[in-house]
């Protein structure tokens, strides 16, 4: 009944902490790690709020135990930004108007950088079932999408 | 809560002996043992997480055949090219579980074992005839997917007992499946009926074996001989098809609930079986 002791790589830095055997992991980034970015909408995978990046694979954090994060590379929206920049994605949220309350917007960027991290050019009907497990209350979508569409084609232009 | 015990074993012998406890639970993707723990409806005190134990994720093929691992996550399977060319229904009725984020960590053996009737990689899996290699404190022992659900949210495997890999069979050619579900909307919705059809045809495009399997029309998925026997000796013709259509209504014993009257699963499931037997026998003809 010991407190599992974890070691993982967070937003590309190692961290060591102590979880309850039964603690989420979005518990623990936020409780422990203090990384509050990723929220608690309904607690059952339906929401997307707690949106994480787990070895390349878009997840919800509260469906997973911390314990089961031991070794392995999470990806936060605290470690989308670089060195002060914010990530094309976000910008690209700001200048739609993509978000209103903001609860959803961590978890729709991360959802979207792991669509144009698998897929750089998507068509609007995949961005839009890729993104249907992330609800949003008072944005709507449409917004939403244009940003990641937008974000999308800049992302391509960057590359070339 | 105070109580709970987690545990990753490296090796299945671990594995069995601390399922072999009373209230011991496997995790594998924890898509629905979680959402369970979280609202209290279990109280494990100990959770066994599979995924540490070799051979529990990924996809190989071994004799012919594909063995995916108990905890394989469904973007896993639905990447897999090859998978996804011979079996294409299989791979379609997973990739229709839950979201992008479910998908990253949701898992055949998983949706298998929570034992939902409605679970959409069920009825696939049972037409493709696959086998569920379990292993337990009595050793290791292959048993049909159909086997495993009893009732919902009950299984046939004993204490000490779990899913380790799942394995299809051999394809031959001209084989294909499909798999088709209704829900009231297009994504993030649970099937009010699901059907799935896997066809071998003949160089003429003669159907010598079918399988046919529904879900969501009783209280475990089910595997449908008679209707898999409607179409054998047929280029699915409309009386091929009506006695396919007749034998899957009458193999429904289906709840009412908000999803849908027992009335209307029932007819929807014979429209289902219908137009899934048309998308395999399209795909299978491809595979010539």
């Amino acid at each position: 009944m010991s407190k599992p002791h974890i070691s993982a790589i967070v937003n590309g830095d190692p961290v060591e902490f102590l979880a309850d055997p039964g603690m989420t992991l979005l518990d623990a980034l936020r409780d422990e790690l203090s990384l509050t970015g990723s929220k608690e909408g309904c607690g059952s995978g339906d929401c997307g709020a707690c949106s994480v990046i787990v070895d390349g694979r878009l997840v919800c954090s509260c469906l997973m135990l911390a314990a089961e994060a031991e070794g392995r590379r999470v990806d936060t929206i605290e470690g989308l930004a670089q060195g002060g920049r914010l990530h094309p994605l976000q910008q690209k949220f700001l200048e739609h108007a993509a978000l209103q309350c903001g609860f959803c917007t961590p978890g729709l960027l991360m959802a979207a950088k792991a669509l144009l991290d698998a897929n750089p050019d998507p068509t609007e009907t995949e961005a839009r079932y890729w993104l249907a497990g992330n609800l949003c209350r008072c944005t709507g979508y449409d917004k939403v999408i244009r940003a990641v569409m937008d974000a999308a084609a800049e992302l391509r232009q960057v590359k070339v | 809560m105070a109580q709970l015990d987690y545990l990753a074993p490296l090796k299945v012998e671990d594995a069995v002996k601390a399922l072999a406890a009373t209230g011991s639970y496997a995790l594998a993707g924890g898509t629905d043992l979680l959402v369970q723990l979280r609202s209290g409806r279990i109280r494990p005190d100990t959770i066994v997480d599979l995924k540490r134990i070799a051979g529990t994720i990924g996809i190989r093929e071994e004799a012919g055949g594909f063995v995916i691992g108990a905890a394989t996550p469904g973007a896993m399977i639905g990447e897999h090219e090859a998978l996804s060319r011979a079996w294409p229904g299989l791979v379609e009725a997973v990739s229709l579980i839950g979201s992008t984020q479910v998908q990253g960590r949701a898992s055949l053996a998983g949706n298998l074992c929570n034992a939902s009737p409605a679970a959409d990689s069920v009825p696939a899996m049972i037409a493709a005839r696959a086998v569920c290699v379990v292993v337990g404190p009595a050793g290791r022992r292959e048993v049909p997917v159909e086997a495993i659900g009893t009732a919902p949210g009950r299984t046939s495997l004993a204490p000490g007992e779990f899913v380790l890999e799942i394995r299809l069979p051999p394809r031959p050619a001209r084989s294909s499946d499909a798999y088709l579900r209704l829900i009231p909307r297009t994504e993030m919705d649970i099937a009010v009926v699901g059907a799935g059809v896997n066809l071998t045809l003949d160089a003429a495009g003669v159907v010598i074996e079918a399988q046919v399997a529904l879900g969501a029309v009783a209280p475990t998925a089910l595997l449908v001989p008679d209707a898999g026997a409607a179409l054998v000796g047929s280029k699915l013709d409309e009386a091929s098809l009506a006695a396919l259509d007749t034998a899957a209504r009458a193999a429904c014993h289906p709840i009412s609930d908000k999803r849908g009257t027992a009335e209307y699963r029932t007819k929807i499931a014979g429209v289902l079986a219908r137009r899934a037997a048309f998308i395999a026998y399209e795909r299978a003809g491809a595979r010539a």
